[in-house]
């Protein structure tokens, strides 16, 4: 069952509505008829449906929005996206709310958060991933530097494999930290 | 023909042996593949959570680069994250000024410029539709005869854009799984999301939708894919996704180009079964044996 949503509690926080508004006016002609919710392969798995996120978005509710993972949940399949009545850029809009999210830095979504992070920074410092390095840099963020992927199952069969190697991280040549500079500068400015 | 070759992250490290087989195969197909000069990384799924500019700007530094290059031909991408995100970048400058010159101000900083003149294809787009189907029989030298396979495409060859197959009903791969002497495992799961990106940030998610495809997979003799992210994916937690629905799933994940080179009397050193995860002792038993000259 899903709570009703209460607009009396719903917290006017002006900046986040505005982060929003991208993704509230792409949701703007949703007719609630939750065939997104009935596509996602993740649906079991998320605390509200995709169509009760929509009408939380719809009322400005950003409060509730972000006491939910259903965004972080979505793995961008796009099935909703295909099958949407009213054609709407459904993942997009789930993309954008984890953008949010991320730009606000908020604890319940610390996990995806550090992970995206802890990934482009091996992009920005050596313009290709190095999986290894980035996941040292991942559970380095989460505190957690007993845990790399060298001493999991996974990362000691890869490496067994020949499929990565151990790699400290570096600064690497800082390939594309110009355009990483300039891409926030953009995005700050708007 | 010649394609300008990008083959992204995961194939230089825990896809090696998808790119040796393309390679491989394409030779044999008499297919340049020229690298593409000085590529970079195409965001994945993480430049998205992070800085929108970015997860265009991205994949569009590798189109520009791709622009610069000596050779007018199509990029080719095997992997299906890195194709999404390169044909998200040249769907959307199509009709949004707004976002090209944006893009344009970013790649200023790495000195490129992006135009808009090169188009970037799947590897399975490029096979089932620039390669004639009877120049790929030509090379086929051992029939794949008894064995079923499951045809696996994942989310981002079919979706958001429908460019060579049904996005909801794919068959595209059949053509090639039955030429080189295989039947096509029947399923219609080939298009449903494994769950990849969740693998990281929500396993407990993520591992229910590999149970879901290792589960419909049972009876076919491998699954073959065209994307590293679910290659990898399905086959790394077999063991997981057993343990937790009380089972055994143990089936081999083959790249496309690999199951092809098999058929086509490719060697080892071409395919490199070995570098897969999961080759079930079963399965190598079963290959000896059928693999007779065709
Ligand atoms: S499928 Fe489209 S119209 Fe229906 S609930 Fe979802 S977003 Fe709204
Ligand atoms: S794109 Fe995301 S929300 Fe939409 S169906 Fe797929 S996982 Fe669910």
């Amino acid at each position: 069952m899903e709570p009703a949503v209460d607009t009396q509690t719903a917290a006017p926080d002006r900046s986040l509505i505005k982060k929003l508004a991208p993704a509230r006016k792409q949701l703007l002609a949703c007719i609630q008829c939750g065939t997104c919710s009935g596509s996602c392969p993740n649906a079991d798995a998320m605390d509200v449906s995709p169509r009760y996120l929509w009408r939380l978005l719809l009322t400005d509710n950003a409060e509730e929005i972000f006491k939910t993972r259903t965004f972080a949940l979505c793995s961008t399949c796009y099935t909703c996206t295909l099958r949407c009545p009213r054609g709407l850029q459904i993942t997009d809009a789930m993309s954008l709310l984890k953008q949010v999210a991320a730009s606000e830095n908020l604890p319940l979504y610390k996990r995806s958060i550090r992970f995206y992070q802890s990934f482009m920074e091996s992009v920005r410092r050596h313009g290709r991933v190095r999986e290894m390095e980035f996941m040292t840099l991942y559970f380095m963020s989460m505190k957690n530097p007993v845990i790399p992927l060298k001493f999991t199952p996974l990362g000691m069969r890869l490496m067994a494999k020949r499929k990565v190697s151990v790699e400290i991280p570096s600064k690497g040549t800082q390939k594309l930290d110009a355009m990483f500079r300039k891409a926030r500068e953009i995005e700050e400015q708007s | 023909m010649t394609y300008i070759y990008y083959p992204g992250c995961s194939l230089e490290g825990t896809a090696a042996e998808y790119s040796i087989s393309t390679m491989a195969l394409f030779e044999t197909l008499g297919i340049e593949l020229i690298e593409l000069d000085d590529w970079t990384c195409c965001g994945a799924t993480a430049a998205e959570g992070v800085s929108h500019l970015l997860s265009f700007a991205l994949p569009a530094r590798n189109l520009a680069m791709a622009e610069k290059m000596k050779a007018k031909s199509d990029i080719l991408v095997p992997c299906s994250a890195c194709y999404l995100n390169l044909k998200r970048v040249e769907q959307g400058i199509k009709d949004d000024h707004s976002l090209l010159r944006k893009i344009n101000q970013v790649l200023e900083a790495d000195d490129l410029v992006l135009k808009g003149t090169v188009r970037t294809r799947h590897l399975l787009d490029v096979l089932v539709n620039d390669v004639a189907l009877d120049d790929i029989a030509s090379k086929i030298v051992r029939s794949l005869e008894g064995f079923s396979i499951a045809p696996y495409y994942g989310c981002q060859c079919l979706r958001p854009y429908a460019v060579f197959d049904d996005p909801e009903a794919p068959r595209s791969m059949e053509s090639l799984i039955t030429v080189a002497g295989a039947s096509v495992y029947p399923w219609d799961m080939g298009g449903r999301c494994c769950g990849a990106s969740l693998m990281s940030t929500a396993p407990e998610a993520g591992i229910e939708l590999v149970a879901a495809l290792l589960e419909g997979a049972q009876g076919a003799d491998a699954i073959v894919t065209v994307c590293p992210m679910c290659q990898m994916n399905l086959e790394a937690y077999q063991k997981k996704a057993s343990k937790q629905h009380h089972t055994h799933y143990e089936v081999p994940i083959l790249y496309l180009p690999q199951l092809l080179g098999l058929a086509m009397g490719l060697t080892d050193d071409q395919i490199r079964l070995d570098m897969n995860l999961c080759v079930p002792g079963s399965f190598r038993e079963k290959l000896a044996n059928t693999l007779q000259p065709a």
